[in-house]
């Protein structure tokens, strides 16, 4: 499809989303990421049964941590999608860059300007 | 002994339904002889540009292929061999083999390309469609295998320019030819086609007219490894062309020159070169195809008709009369056609692409001649009916384009399926001459300094044209560990992968980073390539810089370069912490679970036991036989109630076959190679693999009076009331069958497939009990696909009145007193007519199964939109789930007629004994471990799983391996951190993270 998207997207792989650890999503943000979104199968279709689910709940956590901290939940969001459905994907990249251009850099970033 | 079956199987032609039959052949425990007529093997799919439905990159897919193909322990290709006679008896064919010298030894050629470098001599490039040169000395095309070049004789001046320029010492202009003689148990015929020549058909100017090319010609032109690298120009001037045009049907549904046959490919590929042709361009492009009947059938073709109509595609239905240049020197064209209602139109194109149809090869039908075989009268092999693969000579299977013009999937499912028959026939010598990949001992990296090489690839111009590789290598080379970094045009060919190889060795590299194309389709190879290098596969990472970065950012080169060296930085930052991890093996239960007791489902368990393995067949209703038992007839016209009849009998009387009637699937769990499953009558299987071939039904249609007039039938209900002598049909002096009732449809957006040829043939069977009656056939395309063409004639010459309607203006069906009135617009004179019909018949709609989702959730495999099973790969894995192991077959993936549906199960039974030949297979080891002293025994993973994997042994968990999935959600909940998943620890992913925010 070679739908294009923002190129301020830096996609990590991960074998389910219900992998991911709340330490490497703070993690991400402590380098000095602005923001960081988590994609994963569309409910009720997890790959691995219910890893989403898993991620979901972990994804709220840390939301709940940056604003808790000030960085601000925003920053960080879920989304569901399968790998059928790249024009979602494309419009996923440019939702989330747009949100967080309006927010502007991180706070926790050594130097300014946009990714 | 004479009688004795040998276990090697000879393969004629190595397009991709040579490749995948020698791949599936040698995984299943056969050795394969692959011989190939050119100097390479890859076949036309090589030539193409992208593929429909997907747009696939052709060459991204298939290279993968080649190499597995290529450096394959079992498969000896022979290239530039011809097959000079067969003797012997099924099981024990003695094949003589002639071949043609190459005139480079193909052991020393190392394809660096020197000697073409020095060769004075260039003619037109066979591989390019003649557009564009190549030397006498030659490598057909970039990724070849053999990755060997070849002297052209004819061409060849001896003037010893090649000979100098060769530093390997590869050239010797003395081979001569040589006869080879190979001991085969059966023959596998995949000779593919070759292209219809346009210029026999002088009124189309080809031959004439520069501007005026053939649709292979134009998928080189747009391809990045074709003669103008991409660039979208006419071969006469290099102009961009602005107007585009594609002429369908050019040497197909010509019964003039007997090519009466529909070659069924050329619809998908003008679409598909019409989008891309859009993609290649800024400025606007107009493409225009004109077409007599858009038959995009098969699966998802429908929607992406649509989606090129969105995109601006136009459609002409229209008939061509003549092309002429316009005489102003542009050489642009004139195309004067007849519309549908006759009025006649002429255009102005800059560029005319004929959709060239399939036939056989001379050299194919003169080898089916000399073998004996049976052809059909336009020289394509005729298949046994209701086989699939089979030829009239036993032993002697046939897949591809040569026994009917067909599409790459159909292609690769009757190779599989062609490989599978071979496999039976000769199950009892299976493994018997066969070798095993060994791989060097693993080197011991442990506690050694990481040393990581970087390999970026160029992909043709796929990442190079748009990322800056060479940028991308020289920040690599700066990186903290890296002892290497080089830039390779493709890194997964076959000289790219050797010169990995040596580098490893050459720098002791112990961590491996591709920065490539996705890891979805290279991972494994790569990992591969590193484990013949001594390395553990785990040490390996990936930089996807092509779908993640030049496809999506074409436009933004400086920040695409920029991603690409991110994603590099960050890989190698990962790279650098990797470490070995042990493979764990697990043996094979050899048995197999077929889900769904129709033909399809006792075809695949019939192969299957056959292959002398133990089958579990699972039938949800209480007798076999499925959707079939309301078939009457085959499209040739074949006793289908026979056939059934004797399939069944053999699934009941084979001793390795045992019945669930009755029964369903209640729980299954496992994984390749071992799943357990757990029946509805309680009873427990243990299987190493599973074949889905739940089928479908026929829809209940809304509309046309369907269930509120008995004169109303759908299609399968009046093939048994045709059967049976029913008064209302055998009494009816007007029939009326209308096409794409529920399919084609905003709710039901795809084609489904078999109903035109089967109302064509429900036609000619009312015409042929009652020759007076009048018979109407209201259509929005006829999709007589291939041979079924021939149907479509006959059904016309015999006095069958088709007409056309349009979605927007649909046939009004109305009751009146004793006959229905059937209200169309005619599609030429634009008028309504009105038809006193006596019956009324629908083609309606093939559904999925109401049970597909509940399926789909038990086996975790995914269905598409329409509801069907969703294959792996919509090309090459067109019988594979992308779960391992889990296999698909019939009406359950799409629509099929019942041909169809016996090659796919084959095919699936073929791709199933490649699990079950194995004595191990060996786990993917990314599994999820547990640090015991860490452990609280919490429970929280026991209770999370979804797979059962980990348990409480000692006070602390413990996860089966062989259970584990490797999704590592255990891992991310773990409260004290105890779980770790290989592969993907958390340390990894935040060093992988932190890289991308550091500066070199």
């Amino acid at each position: 499809m070679r739908l294009q998207y923002s190129p301020n997207i830096r996609i990590v792989e991960m074998p389910c989303s219900g992998t991911i650890d709340h330490r490497v999503i703070l993690q991400a943000f402590e380098d000095g990421a602005d923001g960081v979104f988590v994609a994963g199968c569309l409910e009720g279709d997890c790959h691995f049964q219910r890893g989403n689910l898993r991620a979901k709940k972990r994804v709220q956590a840390v939301k709940k941590l940056l604003d808790e901290i000030g960085l601000g939940g925003e920053r960080l969001e879920m989304y569901n999608l399968s790998s059928a459905m790249g024009p979602r994907f494309a419009e996923i990249a440019n939702e989330m860059t747009e949100r967080i251009r309006q927010l502007g850099p991180s706070p926790l970033r050594k130097e300014g300007g946009a990714a | 002994m004479s009688t004795a079956k040998v276990g090697a199987v000879l393969v004629v032609g190595g397009g991709i339904a040579g490749i995948q039959a020698s791949l599936d052949l040698a995984e299943s425990g056969y050795f394969v002889y692959l011989v190939e007529s050119s100097p390479a093997i890859g076949g036309t799919m090589a030539m193409l540009d992208k593929t429909f439905p997907t747009n696939d990159c052709s060459m991204c897919i298939l290279s993968p292929k080649l190499v597995e193909c290529g450096r394959h322990l079992n498969i000896k290709i022979l290239t530039m061999a011809d097959v000079v006679d067969v003797r012997g008896e099924p099981g024990n064919f003695t094949v003589t083999v002639r071949q043609r010298p190459r005139y480079v030894d193909v052991e020393k050629c190392k394809g660096c390309g020197e000697c073409a470098e020095a060769c004075p001599i260039e003619v037109p490039s066979e591989f390019n469609q003649g557009i564009g040169e190549r030397k006498a000395i030659y490598k057909p095309y970039a990724q070849a295998y053999p990755n060997a070049y070849v002297i052209d004789k004819e061409n060849c001046i001896e003037c010893g320019s090649c000979e100098e320029a060769c530093q390997a010492g590869a050239i010797d202009h003395s081979m001569a030819e040589e006869t080879l003689e190979l001991n085969v148990g059966a023959i596998v015929l995949c000779p593919g086609f070759e292209k219809f020549d346009a210029s026999q058909l002088f009124y189309y100017g080809y031959g004439r007219f520069p501007n005026v090319i053939t649709s292979l010609e134009f998928e080189r032109i747009l391809s990045a490894s074709g003669p103008f690298q991409g660039h979208m120009v006419r071969p006469y001037d290099k102009k961009e062309p602005r107007r585009i045009a594609w002429i369908q049907c050019v040497g197909s549904r010509n019964f003039r020159l007997d090519h009466g046959y529909c070659s069924s490919v050329c619809c998908m590929y003008a679409i598909k070169e019409a989008i891309v042709a859009k993609e290649h361009t800024k400025e606007p492009l107009e493409t225009t195809i004109f077409f007599m009947d858009m038959r995009t059938y098969g699966k998802g073709f429908e929607k992406y008709y649509e989606r090129a109509k969105e995109q601006g595609v136009r459609f002409v239905r229209s008939r061509i009369y003549e092309i002429t240049e316009v005489e102003d020197g542009s050489k642009n064209l004139r195309i004067r056609y007849a519309n549908e209602d006759g009025s006649i139109s002429v255009e102005e194109f800059d560029l005319v692409v004929l959709s060239v149809g399939l036939e056989p090869s001379p050299a194919a039908r003169e080898l089916c001649q000399r073998l004996g075989l049976e052809l059909n009268r336009y020289g394509f092999v005729e298949l046994g009916s209701f086989t699939g693969i089979a030829t009239s000579r036993p032993g002697i299977f046939v897949a591809g384009a040569f026994c009917g013009p067909k599409d790459i999937p159909e292609t690769v499912m009757q190779a599989s399926a062609a490989a599978g028959e071979a496999a039976t026939l000769l199950a009892e010598a299976r493994g018997t001459l066969v070798r095993e990949k060994e791989f060097p001992p693993e080197k011991d990296v442990r506690g050694e300094e990481p040393r990581i090489g970087v390999f970026v690839c160029h992909c043709g111009i796929n990442i190079g044209s748009v990322v800056r590789v060479p940028e991308v290598v020289e920040m690599a080379k700066n990186l903290p560990h890296v002892v290497y970094a080089g830039e390779y045009l493709y890194a997964c060919s076959q000289d790219s992968q050797a010169a990995m190889k040596q580098i490893i060795d050459e720098y002791k590299i112990n961590r491996v980073v591709v920065a490539s194309c996705s890891p979805r389709t290279h991972r494994p190879l790569f990992q591969e390539t590193i484990r013949e290098a001594g390395l553990n596969k785990a040490l390996f990472e990936m930089a996807n810089i092509r779908d993640q970065c030049s496809w999506v950012h074409m436009n933004e080169p400086d920040k695409a370069t920029e991603k690409a060296k991110d994603l590099v930085k960050m890989a190698v930052a990962k790279a650098a912490l990797l470490e070995p991890v042990p493979q764990i093996s697990a043996g094979v239960t050899k048995a197999a679970l077929v889900v769904g007791g129709g033909v399809s489902g006792m075809t695949s368990a019939l192969s299957l036991a056959d292959l002398g393995y133990q089958v579990h067949l699972v039938e949800k209703e209480g007798e076999l036989g499925g959707v079939a038992r309301r078939i009457r007839e085959g499209l040739k016209g074949e006793d289908v109630p026979s056939f059934l009849r004797s399939l069944i009998e053999k699934v009941k009387a084979h001793p390795k076959i045992e019945l669930h009637l009755g029964t369903e699937v209640k729980e299954t769990a496992g994984y390749v190679g071992n799943f357990v499953t757990t029946l509805t009558s309680g009873k427990e299987i243990q299987h190493g693999v599973t074949v889905i071939a739940t089928g479908a039904r026929e829809y209940k249609p809304s509309e046309y009076l369907y269930g509120e007039s008995d004169r109303v039938f759908t299609q399968l209900e009046l093939e048994e009331a045709l059967a049976q002598g029913d008064p209302r049909v055998s009494g009816a002096k007007t029939a009326v069958l209308i096409q794409c009732v529920g399919s084609r449809e905003p709710e039901r957006p795809y084609c489904s497939r078999i109903c035109c040829a089967k109302s064509v043939k429900l036609a000619l069977k009312l015409k042929e009990q009652n020759p007076q009656m009048k018979v109407f056939v209201l259509y929005r395309d006829i999709r007589t696909y291939g041979f079924l063409e021939d149907l479509y004639l006959e059904a016309r010459r015999k006095g069958v009145i088709f007409i056309r309607y349009t979605p927007e203006n649909k046939p009004v069906v109305e009751k009146a007193d004793g006959f229905i009135r059937v209200t169309a617009t005619d599609h030429v004179l634009g008028v309504p007519v009105i038809i006193e019909a006596d019956i009324l018949g629908l083609a309606a709609a093939i559904v999925p199964q109401e049970t597909n989702h509940q399926l789909s959730q038990l086996f975790k495999v995914p269905l598409n939109e329409d509801g069907f099973f969703l294959e792996a790969h919509m090309k090459l894995r067109p019988v594979d789930f992308a779960s391992e192991g889990i296999f698909l077959a019939g009406l359950a993936h799409g629509p099929k007629n019942l041909e169809e549906n016996i090659a796919q199960a084959k095919a699936a039974a073929g791709r199933a004994s490649t699990v079950l030949s194995k004595k191990v297979l060996e786990s993917h080891g990314m599994v999820a471990v547990v640090q015991q002293d860490k452990c609280a025994a919490c429970l929280t993973c026991v209770r999370l799983c979804a797979y059962n994997a980990p348990r409480i042994r000692n006070y602390a968990a413990y996860i089966e391996p062989l259970l584990c999935q490797g999704c590592g959600t255990c891992a991310g909940e773990c409260p004290n951190k105890a779980i770790t998943l290989h592969g993907y620890k958390d340390h990894m992913q935040m060093a992988l993270s932190g890289a991308l925010f550091k500066e070199v």
